[in-house]
């Protein structure tokens, strides 16, 4: 018993935790800066195919146009894949005056450099991305990006 | 009146406030890491003219069928040697290019019945409307590969004694292009445009036939 009564006595004062808010604000800055917002909500599958030549994009002067099946929440749209712009579906007649649009949206001196960033999901039938890419042709968006993930070397 | 000290705030929750925010941020954010394969797409010319003759043998063709079975020079072949028959046909210089020029570069067999030159090789690809995006990519991917290792081994040819310490010369090139691209570096553009003209990515792809 008196063992116990030893620890007691030679106690050790609580540690103060006074810093970690410090600590925490700094993590969270760190996010605040490194991140951005997710700006729009996927509603479609998105597993994108993997390449191992790829270059780094340049976001400020993307336009990103999404493809593939519906994802399971929007199951109403059926099962054929779908291209989406923003946060809606639109169909490849509206590819071309979205990305007019999405080029309007930009700053002037970008608006020459603009590069589609083309996020199909891997499953997608290739006929259906070069239909988009004949639409964009047509919007005389010539630059495309099809966005991978990196393949690590085996 | 007597000066009494403030008694001090409990601070003990501000970690707690803190997390609160950081978890939200970490919830709402993502962290931008997109890559892809940069490609140009050729534009609508609404002139009609004679498409120009092409040697059958200057021209590398590449087929996807609705299996994603690949067909290349009209013969079968598993996507892994894709990258090595491409490599192969860039780098045949069997003949001369079009200022008569002979490919002194090129490390290939020098074959009659291959490309002449890189400057007139071209890789020509088609795909069905039902072949998957990922064996598109796949094939893609390895097509640009193969215009990369040649322009790596040029580079490093070239180049190397200015990146003594470089893995793959001609990335570092483009990595020191891209780090100075507000101020111009005349001779490392033109470094650069000289690999590409070596090996110029002439990369044409069909469309695909509508059925």
């Amino acid at each position: 018993m008196s063992k116990f009564r030893k620890k007691e006595k030679g106690e050790l004062p609580a540690i103060s935790t006074a810093s970690l808010p410090d600590i925490v604000f700094m993590l969270l800055f760190f996010f605040m800066v490194a991140t951005v917002m997710r700006d729009s909500s996927l509603m479609i599958e998105n597993q994108l195919p993997s390449a191992d030549q790829v270059e780094k994009l340049k976001k400020d002067r993307t336009i990103f146009i999404y493809a593939g099946k519906p994802s399971s929440q929007y199951k109403q749209f059926g099962v054929e894949p779908r291209i989406q712009y923003n946060d809606a579906f639109i169909t490849v007649e509206d590819v071309q005056p979205s990305i007019y649009q999405g080029i309007s949206e930009m700053n002037e001196e970008l608006q020459s450099k603009v590069v589609v960033g083309l996020k199909v999901d891997k499953n997608t039938n290739a006929g259906l991305v070069s239909d988009i890419k004949q639409e964009l042709r047509k919007a005389n968006a010539l630059k495309v990006m099809y966005i991978a993930n990196t393949k690590t070397e085996e | 009146m007597a000066k009494r000290a403030a008694p001090e705030v409990n601070a003990g929750s501000m970690a707690d406030i803190a997390f609160l925010l950081l978890i939200f941020f970490l919830v709402t954010t993502t962290i931008e890491k997109d890559k892809g394969l940069l490609r140009s797409l050729p534009p609508i010319d609404d002139t009609e003219y004679e498409p120009p003759i092409i040697k059958q043998k200057n021209l590398f063709t590449v087929l996807i069928n609705r299996n994603n079975q690949l067909l290349v020079e009209d013969e079968e072949m598993p996507l892994e040697d894709l990258r090595q028959a491409a490599i192969d046909f860039l780098d045949n210089g069997g003949g001369t290019n079009p200022a008569g020029e002979s490919c002194d570069y090129c490390k290939g067999e020098r074959d009659e019945s291959s490309s002449d030159h890189p400057d007139k090789a071209i890789i020509s690809m088609k795909h069905d409307r039902e072949t998957t995006y990922e064996k598109y990519m796949d094939v893609q991917n390895e097509l640009v590969a193969a215009y990369n290792f040649l322009r790596e081994r040029e580079a490093s040819r070239l180049y190397k004694q200015y990146y003594p310490d470089a893995e793959n010369v001609y990335s570092a090139m483009l990595e020191e292009k891209e780090k100075n691209q507000f101020s111009k570096d005349e001779t490392l553009n033109e470094r650069i445009e000289t690999i590409k003209n070596l090996f110029p990515m002439k990369l044409s792809e069909a469309e695909p036939d509508k059925t």
